[in-house]
């Protein structure tokens, strides 16, 4: 397993969020997290990437424990997260956003993947000196995905990445995001609310209710259990 | 005219200095959010450092360079130890409170470590020659054009260093996002400390060519006056506007000598017209004449 959360509790202050969480991704493997509002998705993502402070239980990454790193420590090793909201940098730039997601790296490739991610995202070329706060949510979201990928990280973590897009534009998104994870390997743990295109491109899913994993199985086993398409899947 | 023209000079000569305090009020604005009540005598400690350098026998310059090395560290570690611990508890009047109180403490601490007793006033070697320079058939006191290069000087280094260096870039993302800023990986509180550091040096720049004026000495008071009309640029030109602090600071400067000159009843309280100045321009513009308009789409 690449990432591997063991009996995690936490939350904020007094509030646990979480009670007893464990999951898994594996290398080169997309995870989904389903559940309803409130269950604790963007919660198990802040624990992972080390924005919660005292969490009990393990976090394991590459086999190395990242409990008790910062976000700033946990992203030099190559965890990258795009938050709820995008947490683009509003009043900067197109391109100065995607400079930021390469701030840490020290090789020289940094020119070169910026091209890259130009190509496969036109619109943002276009809009490469307009600020970041000024583009449309789809756009911010590509814009946050991009910055995340030109980390080069070896885990990207998605919340509710479909959040206020339009059906089209998110079927759109999830498509790019499965053919990035084929193409390069990229393991990806997503958190999301339209379960049937999550569970489209993934291959592992866990059901999180109240704070720990109710259910978890292959994508397929999931989409064919009756519960878990009666609650999330809508049939 | 020439008198027109003078006071106008005099006005750039003095305005250099407001430009750079309110510089470091704004860099210290943009990266932290909060406004720095201790930024003129933090520039007045650094004053006294330069002064005391001079005093060991180093000529202005090398001792200004002394000054501003000590003041960079100096203004990182106030960051570090002084700010930090009560910015954690996350109410913004705490930390404009220990300002106020670091303005006070430095100012005594002033007093305390280069003022022997009975001293009145120090005096702080001339950064610039004598005399005038002709440009263009004028006549500019070389001490005015070079307070101007001074301040050019320091907008080109900050530009280089904010819009071009990686080091800046993080520095405007911890600005402009915090949060997101640590998700790439940068560390907020070094950036902090940076903007900080940036700003003490100013500071140092701005306190030491303060001082050093051909008549009279400096004492503790220096940079108080300074601060305000540092203040009224800083607000004039729109608290997050390097651009706005420059322009503003000279406008004041200019302001305040034509007003001396000139409206004979303001005597001695012509700090009336730059704030009147600044009081109409934020009733029309809040965000100040360069200010951002903050854009923001959902």
């Amino acid at each position: 397993m690449l990432l591997e959360l063991r009996s995690v509790s936490g939350g904020y202050g007094p509030v646990n969020v979480l009670s007893g969480l464990s999951l898994g991704v594996a290398e080169g493997e997309v995870g989904v997290i389903l559940g309803a509002n409130g269950a604790g998705k963007t919660t198990t993502l802040r624990a992972i990437c080390g924005m919660l402070d005292g969490i009990a239980g393990e976090v394991f990454f590459d086999d190395s424990d990242i409990t008790k790193d910062s976000p700033q420590a946990t992203a030099r090793k190559g965890i990258a997260h795009v938050p709820q909201g995008r947490g683009t940098f509003g009043d900067l730039t197109v391109d100065e956003n995607l400079r930021l997601g390469a701030i840490t790296r020290k090789d020289g490739g940094v020119r070169s993947d910026l091209d890259r991610w130009y190509e496969a995202f036109p619109r943002l070329a276009e809009r490469r000196t307009q600020a970041a706060g000024s583009m449309s949510g789809g756009e911010q979201q590509m814009l946050a995905i991009a910055r995340a990928l030109m980390s080069r990280p070896r885990l990207l973590l998605l919340d509710e990445p479909s959040l206020g897009l339009a059906p089209l534009i998110t079927r759109d998104l999830f498509e790019r995001l499965g053919e990035i994870n084929r193409t390069e390997g990229l393991t990806m743990l997503i958190v999301e609310q339209n379960a049937g295109l999550a569970l489209e491109i993934a291959q592992r899913g866990y059901v999180l209710e109240t704070g720990s994993i109710v259910a978890e199985g292959t994508a397929e086993e999931l989409g064919a259990d009756e519960d878990v398409r009666k609650a999330y899947l809508g049939f | 005219m020439q008198l027109f023209f003078d006071q106008v000079l005099n006005g750039i000569g003095t305005g250099a200095v407001y430009s750079s305090v309110a510089l470091a009020l704004v860099i210290i604005y943009r990266t932290t959010g909060l406004l720095n009540f201790a930024q003129g005598e933090m520039a007045l400690f650094s004053t006294f450092v330069t002064w005391w350098l001079t005093d060991q026998g180093l000529g202005i310059w090398p001792a200004l360079l002394g000054s501003m090395v000590f003041s960079f560290f100096a203004g990182a570690l106030i960051e570090r130890v002084i700010i930090r611990p009560v910015e954690a508890a996350k109410n913004p009047l705490n930390v404009v409170i220990v300002t106020l109180g670091l303005f006070l403490a430095l100012n005594a601490l002033c007093q305390l470590i280069f003022i022997k007793p009975g001293q009145e006033a120090l005096q702080m070697p001339l950064m610039f020659p004598k005399g005038d320079i002709s440009v263009l058939g004028l006549d500019i006191p070389k001490a005015i054009l070079g307070r101007a290069i001074v301040l050019a000087i320091e907008c080109a280094v900050l530009y280089v260093l904010l819009q071009k260096t990686k080091i800046g870039l993080a520095l405007r993302a911890v600005a402009s996002n915090p949060e997101s800023s640590r998700l790439v990986g940068i560390n907020p509180g070094n950036m902090l400390m940076l903007g900080w550091g940036i700003a003490a040096v100013l500071g140092a720049i701005a306190g030491t060519m303060a001082a050093s004026r051909g008549t009279g000495g400096f004492d503790t008071s220096l940079m108080q006056q300074v601060l305000v009309y540092a203040f009224a640029a800083a607000a004039l030109g729109g608290f997050d506007s390097p651009v706005g602090a420059v322009i503003s600071g000279l406008i004041v400067g200019i302001a305040r000598a034509l007003t001396i000159q000139y409206v004979d009843f303001l005597q001695g309280i012509e700090l009336v017209v730059p704030l009147g100045l600044i009081f109409i321009v934020l009733l029309f513009k809040p965000n100040g004449l360069f200010g951002r308009n903050i854009v923001e789409r959902v």
